[in-house]
């Protein structure tokens, strides 16, 4: 045992010195688990493609984690080359003048062509500046899906909704059957953030926050984002919906379990899923309203975006835009899209995926990018929000009031909108 | 005792100097950062910082839902630090008394101590869990529906709960040495001057432990304000949403996870503030009747 350890170690420090002549680079991400593990595989076949430069993952905990991780070692003059930032913390690191280099211009100063639209549509504009110019490179990307129970919905006769008029038709069959209808995992994320993208509705004034700092204001409010909680809250109150607190596994185990016919998730959830779903499962988009015209839009990207720190030199920012060309292959995003479960976020990737016949197998896994490829409209394309994470933490503990009975839906909103405006306002004032 | 004499007067000034030094490091220069940062406002990275007053004070002190933790801070403190007092006196006097088999008993009850609180959190929150909790099924034999995560009174009794279970071990432990500590000739006086065993322990013994009880009284409402965090971060599972939440957790949403430094900032000064005022009532106010011997 001891003897396999030393081996290792030297091994190790066999290939540390190997790499010794190359450019070392550092990339902190916020991953653990498997997800992590894959990280390592892919800064592997990075290291093991070229000799020039060396790239050195490190887990930071949490997505939280890994970003206060990154702004304290800005500030001490200690930042890695690559920072992972999680959707909610996007504005924060973007407003944040001079901490980035935007991932397109290293990428064209190194020397390579850069086509926006080689991306799909869901991944295009959300870590874009308001002129679609790249800051962040898409990483790690998911949208809300649907999963659907495929006994629960025989056994009650019904077809999987496209939309929650449909639902609510199926819901009362559903509960007969002797099934939970519908649980989703995270309110925020399904049920605001991309309520407002799948249904084509402003989320925030200034372009949802791209044009302007300034003054932006959220839209929270909407008479349409009103009635689809006190829609929730009445099928909740009529067992056509359960909420099992903030928590995601809280609500996703009643799924797993066979008690649920369809759960709102994650594209990226379906691998965990194939190993602890009691029941054969499918997935479909994320139901969206027929009666709010323009609706079925495309929804935002979830997951995380890899930013280049400032202050590197140049033969490291070189190294950078290299790992980034890399990722963005079609062979590594065919392999990372395989491996986790997140989406592939270039048209070429997905097209060599497909046409691998991997969908014919998964066809599961083909439903999140699918869902981020369809059109977009004029207000799925992204939102800038500074403090964010704050207000997503607003939001949670006032939904958990509204299906507590601690608030009302209107209230709750009002709450909201009162609070995350003041949080905007005191963003506004820290980036001006 | 002999008297030690340093030949040099600076000699025991570099002996002190690496716990000083530590203090430094670690207390005083963190605590003037965040008394600078709580007056300013600053955006993360560090680009940009105003002062703004007192602004961060008011702004927290006005916000409802701050005086709303507070308010639970305050309750939580007090359950807690009572509940994990008495207990421990109680389980240190039963077991105090317990001839056969003592060591058995104390070993039991020490070895919770030695469960560091994520860990103690975790196992509060399989006991307390919706789906799998047995707290839950036994709360549901009793007609109370229990949803931990979702309703704020069920969320704060299994923090308590689990706080509470954490810290006995720790208070019974003090206890314990303490009541061994008590000379047998009192103990016996007493026994012949009165028969009531309950108002011996009233009259004689606890008045005696009070140096114990008073150092337990400080630690355990340090415990309850910031040593709690661990249990809390694991029951809330990363998500405070609508649960109870402590002060201290609060600084560390606003201050780690929302990086807004200048607010978190000044929420941790006026923790500081708190604490100070605590202890010095607790100095002033109980010490004072409490006799050393």
């Amino acid at each position: 045992m001891i003897k396999q350890f030393s081996l290792a170690a030297v091994s190790i420090a066999l290939t540390a010195t190997s790499s010794l002549a190359a450019t070392n680079i550092s990339w902190w991400h916020g991953m653990a688990g498997r997800n992590g593990e894959v990280i390592n595989e892919v800064a592997q076949k990075f290291n093991a493609s070229q000799t020039a430069c060396a790239l050195t993952p490190v887990s930071k905990g949490t997505y939280e984690e890994a970003l206060a991780s990154g702004i304290a070692a800005f500030r001490s003059g200690e930042q890695p080359n690559i920072l992972q930032v999680f959707d909610a913390g996007a504005a924060t690191i973007i407003n944040a003048k001079g901490a980035v280099v935007p991932a397109e211009d290293l990428i064209k100063e190194a020397g390579y062509e850069f086509d926006r639209n080689s991306f799909i549509e869901g991944v295009r504009y959300f870590y874009a500046d308001s002129d679609g110019k790249f800051v962040g490179m898409p990483f790690n990307s998911s949208a809300p899906i649907m999963y659907i129970n495929d006994e629960a919905l025989k056994k009650a006769g019904v077809a999987a909704p496209k939309t929650w008029e449909e639902f609510e038709a199926a819901a009362p069959k559903l509960k007969e059957a002797g099934f939970i209808p519908l649980v989703q995992s995270q309110l925020t994320w399904q049920f605001t953030e991309n309520f407002f993208s799948r249904n084509n509705i402003q989320f925030a004034t200034n372009n949802n926050g791209y044009d302007s700092v300034a003054d932006t204001q959220l839209k929270v409010t909407d008479p349409n984002l009103v009635m689809m909680f006190d829609k929730l809250k009445s099928w909740a109150d009529q067992g056509y919906f359960a909420y099992y607190g903030a928590g995601w596994n809280d609500n996703q185990k009643p799924f797993e379990e066979n008690k649920v016919a369809l759960w709102i998730g994650s594209s990226g959830s379906f691998g965990g899923l194939q190993k602890t779903a009691q029941m054969p499962f499918s997935a479909d988009f994320l139901p969206y309203w027929g009666s709010i015209s323009g609706a079925g839009t495309n929804s935002f990207i979830g997951g995380a975006a890899l930013f280049a720190m400032a202050g590197k030199p140049a033969e490291e920012n070189k190294c950078v835009a290299d790992f980034f060309q890399f990722l963005t292959s079609p062979e590594i995003q065919k392999f990372y899209h395989q491996a986790t479960g997140y989406v592939a976020i270039t048209t070429a990737a997905y097209e060599l995926t497909k046409s691998e016949g991997y969908y014919d197998k998964t066809p599961v896994a083909e439903v999140g990018i699918k869902q981020l490829m369809l059109p977009a409209g004029e207000w799925s394309k992204g939102y800038r929000l500074g403090f964010y994470p704050q207000i997503r933490e607003i939001m949670e503990r006032e939904y958990g009031r509204i299906f507590s009975g601690e608030t009302s839906v209107k209230d709750a909103f009002d709450t909201i909108e009162r609070e995350g405006n003041e949080l905007l306002a005191r963003f506004a004032k820290t980036a001006g | 005792m002999k008297r030690v004499q340093f030949s040099s007067p600076l000699l025991p000034y570099l002996f002190l100097a690496p716990q000083l030094a530590v203090i430094v490091i670690f207390f005083y220069w963190p605590s003037v950062r965040a008394i600078q940062s709580s007056f300013y406002l600053e955006d993360p990275f560090g680009f940009g910082s105003t002062f703004v007053g007192l602004d961060n004070y008011i702004g927290t002190l006005l916000n409802p839902e701050y005086l709303a933790i507070a308010r639970f801070t305050a309750i939580f403190t007090a359950l807690v630090t009572f509940f994990s007092l008495a207990l421990g006196l109680l389980l240190a006097v039963k077991a105090d008394a317990v001839i056969r088999g003592n060591a058995t008993y104390k070993t039991l009850l020490i070895s919770v101590y030695a469960i560091a609180p994520p860990v103690a959190g975790l196992i509060g929150m399989m006991f307390f869990d919706q789906h799998i909790g047995p707290f839950v099924k036994i709360a549901a034999f009793f007609g109370w529906e229990m949803k931990v995560g979702l309703s704020y009174f069920d969320t704060a009794f299994a923090m308590i709960v689990v706080a509470v279970w954490k810290q006995i071990p720790y208070n019974f432990i003090f206890f314990l040495s303490g009541l061994q500590g008590l000379p047998a000739s009192v103990r016996e006086a007493a026994a012949i001057d009165c028969r009531s065993s309950v108002k011996r322990f009233w009259t004689v013994i606890f008045p005696l432990l009070a140096p114990t009880a008073f150092f337990l009284l400080i630690i355990n409402v340090t415990y309850a304000l910031f040593d709690t965090f661990g249990v809390i971060d694991v029951m809330v599972k990363d998500k405070a949403a609508n649960n109870p939440i402590t002060l201290v957790y609060k600084v560390y949403m606003d201050g780690f996870r929302g990086n807004d430094i200048g607010g978190s900032s000044a929420q941790s000064v006026i923790l500081m503030i708190v604490v100070f005022v605590l202890t010095v009532l607790q100095f002033r106010f109980i010490e004072r009747r409490i006799h050393y011997t």
